[in-house]
Parts: structure tokens; C-alpha cells; sequence
């Protein structure tokens, strides 16, 4: 055991501050840190940038791409980005999809569409949840019927985040209905979204943002070189795919970054007040919650570390899925007390770049951290809400 | 940075872990509680034989060069088995400060035996009135020519019943929550004066009150400076502090399997027990206390392996989240046990008892936030 990073390990770490200083957009890490949203070319271009540098694949295996990472540099490489306050991987190509293609597609599926979320020229987005289908996902209802020559898919995604961006989507659909066990049936099928009949509805969330969206599929032709995997097998590969998603989903190097904001911020005297510090009972509360997001860090590492010594990861991320969500959203609780009357006006104009000074309410990012508590209450819902998470350590792990 | 621990430490975890299993089941461990001395001598002379007891002293003492990592190994199987031997007050409080204070000749006279288990000894780090601050002394040392004359009371001294020798921290100068002005006095526990009010704890320890009452010990006595004692007074605190949390995490590991387990055995309702999502929902949540705890203690040990000077802020960080993790666990551990959790015949509730002593030992939940807070950012 020890702590200490090798040498090695500390030239790495300079390599990646190297690359943020060089290559790191600089009005991407403006619009970041006055709050303003990303467009999607933003997106690509920093996704570009981490491909130039071949650091966009992390987890991929190296013939395909990736970084061959050990688990110090993949926490190196996230702390430092975070620490640059680095926009996080849009995960739904190279993260999500990318890895059940890889592991499960055939070799023209893997030429034809890795390479493509590699260099990011296609943008990627997830079709699980169903109106009727949330926790319960096997119920799901999309119908993807085989007419001899094709599938004919039927139905509605929802939830669907950045779909409105997307070029392709990659869905869970039923391709038979008469089964044993609803599990059985499912199929992982890949569409493209300019195929007629695929049309996207907004959905405006509660802090008035568009994030996700309605994806209704009436009577889309989808080619059956889509089927990634075997028919009916779709609800394995999903599932793999879910532990990928959680272990993305704990945040740990990106609330650290929030929470030393939040510290500092608190150590100022604002608009003439005493330091938040000096407060005792918010005293403790940031440093209770400094402890928990230290044991987050090294229980990630952990599991990082075991990843390294077994395969895919197990259930075992779904831990990191609720506690990472937790402390999250402590944090945005903690940023917004931290804000005071300054949490409350909704003035979501003033987050966008040519919004004159003069006319700004609060200072910084104070009105914006309301939107991003009641934004992130999704964080403990989506990937799973924590409660399924708990059903599924409960059995996998405890064996309950 | 890596996780893996040596084959030689392996080795020292397996050798403790096979002895508690055959040697040290928990009818074993409960005659030892309640025989006279409330520790077994004969186990002991093993905990020596196979070197224990040397585990943590310098090679040129005769001990084994043992660090963090090798009093978190063998705490954690201490806890597992709820053993009772006073290693903590043997050799991580009395012997902690001799190994950093004592002369040649004090070397030869306490240190040589206590590392073979010959010599019992106990350090007094608390007062009536102290609460959880070791600079908090009142007892004082008044020089006399070529002696000190020592008064006052010492609260909570493990082992100290049992004990040969007693290390007091004393009052030579300042005021008293000062740092400087306390000294540390090595003395034997029959000298005049001193009397010991000896009784048994909630967890199956053993402590003592004492008094000193005009007690005349020769400055051959002292250990280290005069007034400068309390800097290793405060490292071998932080250094015990840090082994109890260990120690801590065997009980934790233990209460939750042993939970997990019964819960899929005890029937009600014609299912086991373990089939409500009630109860399911809270045995992941206590699972997660075990795991965010061991992922902190392993960052603790490490950083102190290292001697970060981050070492004493992240031993603070620890030992707030074992109290409030841990008596949380034992709590939750009790309740899932129903009934049976309340009775003394069952090891639940001895495990439970165990946790609320090391909550407290050393100072809790509470006291270390504050001091962790204390120690500013970064």
C-alpha cells in the first residue's frame, strides 16, 4: 500500500496540464466558467481535441483505440480536467454504446461505426426508458416487428438527454412479445434518426432547460445489420452497458472541484458579510461532507483498481452510482445555502455571453446554482434510481 | 500509488486471523472477559511467541520495524475476534512513547520486556476533567532536589489495573490546557501513593482510576525533556486513535455479515427475513458504511505510512466517520437482530458495545470534526 504517486506517474500528470494549457479551448473554458451552456459544436470541438490527443477513448480496449490506462492515470486524467473545469464526455457514443458494439457486435459494425464515435462525427444518444418503462424497464413496449426484410419499430423513448442533438440512436426493443420472462425478447438495435418516422419532442425540465426529450418511432425501417448481438439478447448487453454508465455517473473529481468553489467561496466575505466559514453549524456541514467525498475518492480507486485485476465492472458500481449521486447533490444543496436570497432569481438570460454586466443580478454563478439544485435532483432518478441500485446490490452482492 | 499489501504482511494477517478462529471463538473470549485479570495471560505469552507484540518496535529493540499498514492489519483481526488482550495499552499507547522517549537504560528496563510480554504497562492519557484534549493535564510534578513529588488523578487508564509500570503525564509548568510545561514520568505502579481504583468497561475492557497522592518517583523517571512530553503524548494518541479505527473495522465487517446472514436464516411471515425490501435497502446501506469507512481508513493509513504532514487532519477525518458510521452500523446490526441482538448469550451486542467504546475513546464523532475543521483547508 501506498499512497504516493511514482514518478511515472507525476510526468503523466504534467502531461495532461501540458495539454489542458495547449489545447483546451479557451472559449469553452470561458463560457464554463461564467455558467453559460455548451452548443453542441462546443461539444464536438472539445471532444475533437481529447481524440487529437487519442485521451478520448479512456476506457476502450487499445486496439480499438484507447488509452490502456492504468486506474492512477484514469484518476489523474479525471482530476485534472475537472480541475480546469473541463466540460465531462457526452458518454452516450463513447462510453455507452461504444462498448456493447465492441464486446458484442460484429466486425462490420465495429468498422462502421467506431471509428465514427472515435474521431466524434456522429453524436450518439440512449433509448431505454418508455413512457410506461421506467424502473421497470423490462416492460418496455417498443415493438420492433421483422417484416421478412426489415424491422418496423413502433413506439416511444423518453428521457431521451441531448436527443436533439443525436444522429443515431441505440434502443432496447422488443422483438418478441409471447416470452417466459419479460427479460427475454429484448433486442439492442441501432437507428438512425433521419430514418422516416423518427421524430423528437422537447421536454422542458423543472428548471426550465432542455435536456431531454421524446423520441416517438412510427413505423421506422431499420435494416437488420442494425441488430447489434444476437435477437432477444438485448437485456444482457443493456445491462453490462448500465454498469458502465455507473461508474461514469459517480463524479468524484468533478465535486471536488465544486466543493473546493464552494470553500473558498464560503472563506470570502460577501458583499461585505462575514465568511460562511465562520459559521460553525456550516462549518461542519462542508467538512462532514469533505469526509464523505475522500471515502467516495477511494472507494472509487478501489474499484478502479479491481476493474484493472477482473473485467467489466459489477454490481459493485452501483455503489459508487449512489453515494456519487448523494454527494452531489449535497453539494449543489450546500452551494445554493451558501447563495442565500441570491439562489432565488430566475433570470436564466443572464448565462449566455453577450448578457451585459450592468444588469446582473448577484455575483457570478449565484442565481444559477438554484437551477442546478433543482436540475440535479435527476442525478439519484436516471441511470437507474438509487432505490433499483439498492435492489440490485441487495441481490447481486449481499445475495438477499 | 497502489493498494496491495506484501506478502510478509499477508502473512501477519493470516497468522492473527487463524489464531482467533481456532483459539478465540466467542465463549472463549467471554470466560477471559470474566476471569480476574479480564485478559488471558496464557494468550498473551502467544500474542509474544509469534512476535506481535514486536510488531511495531525498531529492529535494534528487537522488534520487527512495523509501520501503519502492519497495526491496521493486525487491529483489524483484533476487532473481528473482539480480543481483549491490552495490546492497544501495551504496545501502542505505553510502548508508543517509550520507543520515542526512552533512554538507553529505560530501554533496557521497560521497553525489552513489554516488547516480549513480560512487563504490563498502561499510559494515563485522560483526567477527570479533560474530556478528549491530552494537554488538558492538572496532575502536576513539583521538583524536590533530584526527585519530582506527583499529585493528582487520572481517569479512564487502560489496563491499568493489570499494569507494572504507568506512564503519567504531569504538570512541571503552565497552565492547565497548555502544551508545553506537561512531562511524562515512567513509574512503577506500586510506588507509594498511588492508589488504583481498577474496574471492568461496557466492552469487556479493563481500566482504572488512580490517584497520586505525594508520590516521590526519582528523575530517573522521566522520559524525555521536562514540559516538552506532550508532542509525543498527542503522535501516540493520534497513532492508538488510528489503530482503534482499524480495530473498528473488523467490528464493523462482522456485525454487517454476521446481519446478512441471519436475516436469511431467521423465518417470519413463513419467508425469510431477508426477503423484505425494507430490510434489504438497509443492509446496502449499511454495506456502504463498510466500504466508504475502509476506503477512508486505507487513505488515513497510507497517508500516515507516508508521513504526510496531512497525516493527524486525515486520523480526525477517520475517526469522525467511524463514530458516526459505525455506531450507525452496530445500531442498525442490533435492530435487524431483533430480540436475539438484545440478549448478552448472543456476540451482536458485545460487537455493538465494542463500536460505542471506540467511538468515544479517544474522543468522538463530534470532537474529531471539530478538530479536522481545526486544522483549516487543504
Amino acid at each position: 500500500m501506498n499512497i504516493d504517486l511514482i514518478p511515472e506517474e507525476l510526468e503523466f500528470r504534467d502531461e495532461v496540464r501540458g495539454f489542458l494549457a495547449d489545447d483546451y479551448p479557451e472559449d469553452i473554458r470561458r463560457k464554463r466558467d461564467q455558467g453559460v451552456a455548451l452548443t453542441r459544436d462546443d461539444t464536438v470541438r472539445w471532444h475533437k481535441a481529447l481524440y487529437k490527443r487519442g485521451w478520448f477513448a479512456v476506457e476502450w480496449p487499445v486496439e480499438y483505440g484507447g488509452t490502456g490506462w492504468t486506474p492512477v492515470q484514469k484518476y489523474l486524467f479525471a482530476n485534472e480536467l475537472a480541475e480546469a473545469n473541463a466540460p465531462l464526455v457526452v458518454p452516450f457514443g463513447v462510453k455507452m454504446v461504444a462498448p456493447i458494439i465492441y464486446t458484442f457486435g460484429n466486425d462490420a459494425q465495429k468498422s462502421r461505426f467506431l471509428p465514427d464515435i472515435l474521431a466524434s462525427n456522429v453524436w450518439w444518444c440512449q433509448g431505454y426508458s418508455e413512457p410506461g418503462s421506467g424502473s421497470d424497464l423490462a416492460s418496455l413496449k417498443t415493438k420492433a416487428d421483422f417484416d421478412g426484410s426489415d424491422y418496423i419499430v413502433n413506439g416511444t423513448k423518453t428521457w431521451t438527454t441531448l436527443g436533439q442533438h443525436a444522429d443515431w440512436i441505440f434502443c432496447l426493443v422488443r422483438t418478441k412479445s409471447d416470452v417466459a420472462r419479460r427479460q427475454e425478447g429484448i433486442s439492442f438495435l441501432l437507428i438512425d434518426m433521419k430514418t422516416p418516422g423518427v421524430t423528437v419532442n422537447p421536454i422542458i425540465t423543472i428548471e426550465g432547460g432542455h435536456e431531454v426529450n421524446e423520441v416517438h418511432f412510427d413505423n421506422v425501417r431499420v435494416p437488420t445489420e442494425n441488430l447489434v448481438g444476437e435477437e432477444g439478447k438485448g437485456w444482457t448487453y443493456g445491462k453490462v452497458l448500465l454498469q458502465h454508465e455507473r461508474v461514469n455517473i459517480a463524479g468524484v473529481a468533478v465535486s471536488q472541484y465544486r466543493l473546493n468553489k464552494l470553500k473558498t467561496r464560503a472563506a470570502e466575505s460577501v458583499r461585505g458579510a462575514d465568511p460562511l466559514i465562520n459559521n460553525q453549524s456550516f462549518a461542519r456541514k462542508i467538512a462532514a461532507l469533505e469526509i464523505d467525498l475522500r471515502a467516495l475518492e477511494y472507494t472509487e480507486l478501489r474499484t478502479l483498481a479491481s476493474i484493472a485485476t477482473g473485467q467489466a465492472p459489477g454490481p459493485e458500481s452501483s455503489f459508487l452510482k449512489i453515494r456519487g449521486t448523494e454527494v452531489q447533490q449535497a453539494i449543489d444543496a450546500m452551494t445554493m445555502e451558501a447563495a442565500g436570497y441570491y439562489a432565488l432569481p430566475y433570470v436564466p438570460a443572464q448565462y449566455t455571453l453577450d448578457f451585459p454586466d450592468i444588469d446582473r443580478i448577484g455575483e457570478g454563478i449565484e442565481t444559477r446554482t438554484s437551477l442546478q439544485y433543482f436540475n440535479n435532483r435527476k442525478a439519484s432518478i436516471y441511470g437507474g434510481s438509487n432505490e433499483i441500485q439498492k435492489n440490485i446490490i441487495a441481490k447481486h452482492v449481499l445475495g438477499l | 500509488m497502489n493498494f496491495s499489501i506484501s506478502d510478509e504482511q499477508t502473512m501477519l494477517a493470516d497468522s492473527i486471523s487463524r489464531c482467533i478462529d481456532s483459539d478465540y471463538d466467542f465463549d472463549t473470549r467471554q470466560k477471559i472477559v470474566a476471569s480476574d485479570d479480564g485478559y488471558s495471560r496464557d494468550m498473551w505469552k502467544t500474542f509474544a511467541e509469534l512476535g506481535w507484540t514486536a510488531v511495531p518496535f525498531a529492529e535494534t529493540d528487537g522488534g520487527l520495524d512495523g509501520g501503519p499498514i502492519e497495526m491496521m492489519l493486525i487491529m483489524e483481526q483484533f476487532g473481528r475476534g473482539l480480543v481483549v488482550e491490552p495490546y492497544l495499552a501495551n504496545i501502542i499507547l505505553a510502548g508508543g512513547v517509550l520507543k520515542r522517549l526512552a533512554t538507553p537504560a529505560q530501554r533496557e528496563q521497560w521497553l525489552a520486556p513489554l516488547i516480549v510480554g513480560e512487563l504490563q504497562a498502561a499510559l494515563a492519557f485522560a483526567e477527570p476533567q479533560s474530556r478528549f484534549s491530552p494537554n488538558n493535564v492538572q496532575t502536576t510534578a513539583t521538583e524536590s532536589g533530584d526527585a519530582y513529588i506527583l499529585n493528582g488523578k487520572k481517569t479512564f487508564v487502560l489496563n491499568g489495573g493489570n499494569a507494572d509500570v504507568l506512564i503519567i503525564p504531569a504538570r512541571t509548568s503552565g497552565s492547565s490546557t497548555e502544551t508545553a510545561g506537561i512531562s511524562l514520568f515512567c513509574i512503577a505502579a506500586d510506588t507509594p501513593g498511588i492508589s488504583r481504583q481498577r474496574y471492568p468497561t461496557v466492552d469487556g475492557s479493563q481500566a482504572a482510576d488512580i490517584a497520586l497522592v505525594d508520590v516521590n518517583v526519582s528523575s530517573d523517571s522521566l522520559l524525555g525533556n521536562a514540559n516538552d512530553g506532550y508532542p509525543i503524548l498527542q503522535t501516540v494518541v493520534d497513532e492508538a486513535t488510528l489503530a482503534v479505527c482499524a480495530e473498528a473495522m473488523g467490528v464493523m465487517q462482522t456485525l454487517q455479515d454476521k446481519t446478512v446472514e441471519y436475516t436469511k436464516n431467521r423465518v417470519q411471515f413463513g419467508v425469510p427475513i431477508s426477503s423484505f425490501q425494507a430490510l434489504q435497502h438497509r443492509m446496502v446501506d449499511t454495506l456502504m458504511i463498510c466500504e466508504q469507512s475502509r476506503s477512508l481508513l486505507y487513505w488515513s493509513v497510507m497517508l500516515n505510512n507516508s508521513s504526510d504532514p496531512k497525516a493527524a487532519k486525515a486520523i480526525s477525518a477517520l475517526k469522525y466517520q467511524i463514530g458516526t458510521a459505525g455506531i450507525k452500523l452496530a445500531e442498525e446490526a442490533v435492530q435487524l437482530h431483533g430480540g436475539m441482538g438484545m440478549t448478552w448469550e448472543m456476540d451482536i451486542g458485545h460487537y455493538f458495545k465494542r463500536m460505542t467504546a471506540i467511538n468515544i475513546l479517544f474522543g468522538n464523532a463530534d470532537h474529531h470534526l471539530d478538530r479536522y475543521i481545526s486544522y483549516g483547508q487543504s
